[in-house]
């Protein structure tokens, strides 16, 4: 069934419990487009916006979800991923109910989606100019590790006095020779606003500089939508003589299709207690394995 | 167990959802009614009301039966319900005197213009277990009536509505009055279409509040009430009724009575003096409003209310920010469940920074 056809099949059901195309309401969608313009005008800064509850819960994704249900149209294709994975119960469950409210077609493959949601990572595959990305936000507020009040770390923002979170770093690397922040690392957008790339590992910070696609990231429990437009500078904090490091996965390679330049899921064996890897990025690992 | 990147967790999931359904079925008792629901757990129906954020107790019931009796989930889905209404507009702000009460007591004079009206409670029960409800008979609600009040047709006439305390009070210039001008000619700020932020203002504050989940609020106003906090709360007039419910006709602009609802009214008098040393000496006060009968809702509201009017927090209860952001129980429980979902990428990122810094301390050690 097609997105049309599931408009026209909802008009003459009147049986059924009625939603509108896409769930949400018209003047909702509005909203959030004109929040993710302001988002795409400034890019990196929290825009705060009306965040509606979804039927899933607060903090499963529901910023993700409604930039998606707010920019989707009958004639797109969406992949849902959740940790790399399409299989996952929160891809599952987004997809779910996706298709139930506006039946467009799901796809796993990368390349032939044109509006991917994710939490936790960006594919391997390189996305392009006609593909949208939109991240799930847990927490949107970077500063929020060194300052709880939203109202002080917007002040913050505001100045750009970000020598508190510089401080945290280089406090790490005296306590630890390491920066401890695992994902969801600190990143430097448009030389202007430090910003949170949502939970993603570091692996895959370098793939948010000059993006080709659009970069849209919602925050529902927190109403936060910011944004990346393509093309723009995404640097991760560093310093001149402590440079940004990613994950380390040298010497190891996925069980399943041999790759080596991708972020591996670490698998413990039950019995044996030994460690396999294997591709986070499932519907990549797949592809490699087709003959 | 492996919820995840393995093929296959499609159908474990909708086998998740399938025996949970099965699970509710699978007694020998009939299915429960939703009606019965509404008419026997009326308090569990009126607290899911407020904190799911509409009125509407046929839909709360059946949202108690979905959610097999999760509080928090059935608001859930009342509130998930709520946000799928376009906003038609809003009704006409009202002073509550004019309230249809079925309960109205004030702790801070032993007799008040109207009298003390204790109305249905569970405040005076002993709380020691009922077996006979264990079996209960249906007998006509003729014959439960003569039989719990035998001189029903001796009862005084109901009045049709009471005089505020508080106002009594107002009127002798022992409370602090609110500048209630200034909050009736804005238009209300809007919490569901705009985001909050900080300083709020006093309608978002009061909006908030009254769709917060009881035992967040309950907890920061007993932390408050126990002494991380400077409110010594009376009592001034606790309400239950029903308020009309009033709206403007779009062009013509006459006003239409639309339905009634019930609610819980608290007015807590604080007992230490206003803070602001060039006006004389005064009580201040606390205002607290939600739907259906909660008490300690309404109390709670109150005194977190008054906590918060303080500009310079001392304690969480006092901090509007941190009240606020913490008391939506839809917000607090999805987050506090999402820790379920797999987050194993990140963690795998986390096990790498952690292994590099036990490597360098080894290394330091060992020099």
């Amino acid at each position: 069934m097609t997105g049309k056809e599931w408009i026209m099949n909802q008009q003459n059901n009147k049986q059924t419990f009625l939603y509108n195309f896409a769930y949400l309401d018209e003047n909702t969608k509005k909203e959030i487009r004109r929040k993710i313009l302001k988002a795409v005008a400034i890019p990196g800064y929290q825009v705060p916006f009306a965040s509606r509850e979804m039927p899933i819960g607060r903090g499963w994704g529901t910023g993700g979800l409604q930039l998606t249900l707010s920019i989707i149209g009958c004639a797109d294709t969406l992949k849902v991923i959740d940790q790399g994975s399409d299989d996952s119960v929160n891809a599952i469950s987004i997809k779910k109910f996706i298709q139930k409210v506006c039946s467009i077609p799901i796809t796993n493959d990368t390349k032939k989606a044109t509006v991917i949601q994710t939490r936790h990572r960006i594919p391997e595959e390189k996305l392009e100019k006609n593909q949208i990305l939109v991240f799930q936000v847990p927490v949107p507020e970077i500063l929020r590790i060194i300052e709880p009040s939203d109202q002080v770390t917007k002040r913050m923002h505001a100045e750009a006095d970000y020598s508190a979170i510089w401080l945290y770093l280089y406090e790490d690397i005296i306590h630890f020779n390491e920066i401890s922040i695992g994902a969801g690392y600190p990143v430097m957008v448009n030389q202007r606003y430090i910003m949170d790339p949502s939970p993603i590992p570091r692996f895959d910070i370098p793939k948010l500089n000059h993006s080709r696609s659009l970069l849209l990231f919602g925050a529902g429990r927190e109403k936060r939508i910011y944004a990346i437009p393509p093309f723009t500078d995404v640097h991760p904090l560093e310093f001149e003589d402590f440079t940004f490091r990613t994950e380390d996965f040298s010497g190891k390679t996925c069980s399943k299709c041999n790759a080596s330049d991708v972020y591996l899921d670490e698998i413990i064996d039950d019995e044996s207690g030994t460690r396999s890897y294997q591709c986070s990025d499932t519907s990549y690992c797949e592809k490699r394995c087709q003959p | 167990m492996a919820y995840v990147a393995v093929k296959g967790g499609q159908k474990a999931i909708q086998n998740s959802i399938n025996f949970m359904e099965y699970n509710r079925k699978k007694g020998n008792s009939p299915p429960l009614e939703t009606e019965q629901v509404k008419e026997q757990l009326f308090l569990l129906i009126d607290r899911i009301m407020s904190e799911g954020s509409l009125y509407a107790p046929d839909l709360a019931a059946v949202a108690i039966k979905q959610t097999c009796g999760d509080v928090l989930e059935a608001s859930f889905v009342l509130r998930a319900y709520r946000a799928t209404k376009s906003r038609v507009g809003y009704s006409i702000a009202h002073k509550t005197d004019k309230m249809r009460v079925i309960r109205r007591i004030s702790a801070s004079f032993k007799d008040v213009p109207g009298g003390q009206v204790l109305g249905a409670s569970l405040d005076y029960t002993l709380r020691l277990l009922d077996y006979t409800l264990v079996k209960e008979e249906n007998v006509n609600r003729e014959a439960i009536l003569d039989r719990l009040f035998p001189d029903l047709n001796k009862a005084d006439p109901y009045p049709d509505s009471f005089p505020k305390i508080v106002e009594l009070l107002k009127k002798e210039n022992l409370i602090e009055i609110q500048p209630v001008d200034s909050i009736q000619k804005e238009e209300p700020f809007d919490i569901t279409r705009e985001s909050i932020h900080f300083p709020a203002s006093r309608s978002a504050v009061l909006q908030t509040m009254a769709r917060g989940e009881t035992g967040g609020m309950l907890l920061l106003a007993y932390s408050n009430m126990r002494g991380f906090g400077m409110v010594h709360p009376v009592i001034g007039e606790l309400r239950v009724g029903y308020l009309p419910v009033e709206i403007a006709h779009p062009y013509e602009k006459s006003i239409y009575r639309v339905g009634e609802i019930k609610v819980t009214e608290a007015e807590v008098i604080s007992a230490n003096f206003s803070s602001d040393t060039n006006s004389i000496p005064r009580f201040s006060l606390g205002y607290g409003l939600c739907f259906g009968h909660n008490e300690t809702k309404a109390i709670s509201m109150a005194v977190l209310d008054r906590a918060m009017q303080t500009s310079q927090p001392k304690a969480a209860s006092e901090d509007q920010e941190f009240v606020l952001n913490h008391i939506d129980g839809i917000e607090s429980v999805g987050f506090c469940n999402h820790y379920k979902l797999p987050h194993y990428v990140s963690f795998q990122s986390a096990l790498d920074r952690v292994r590099f810094a036990q490597e360098e301390k080894i290394k330091e050690i060992k020099k």
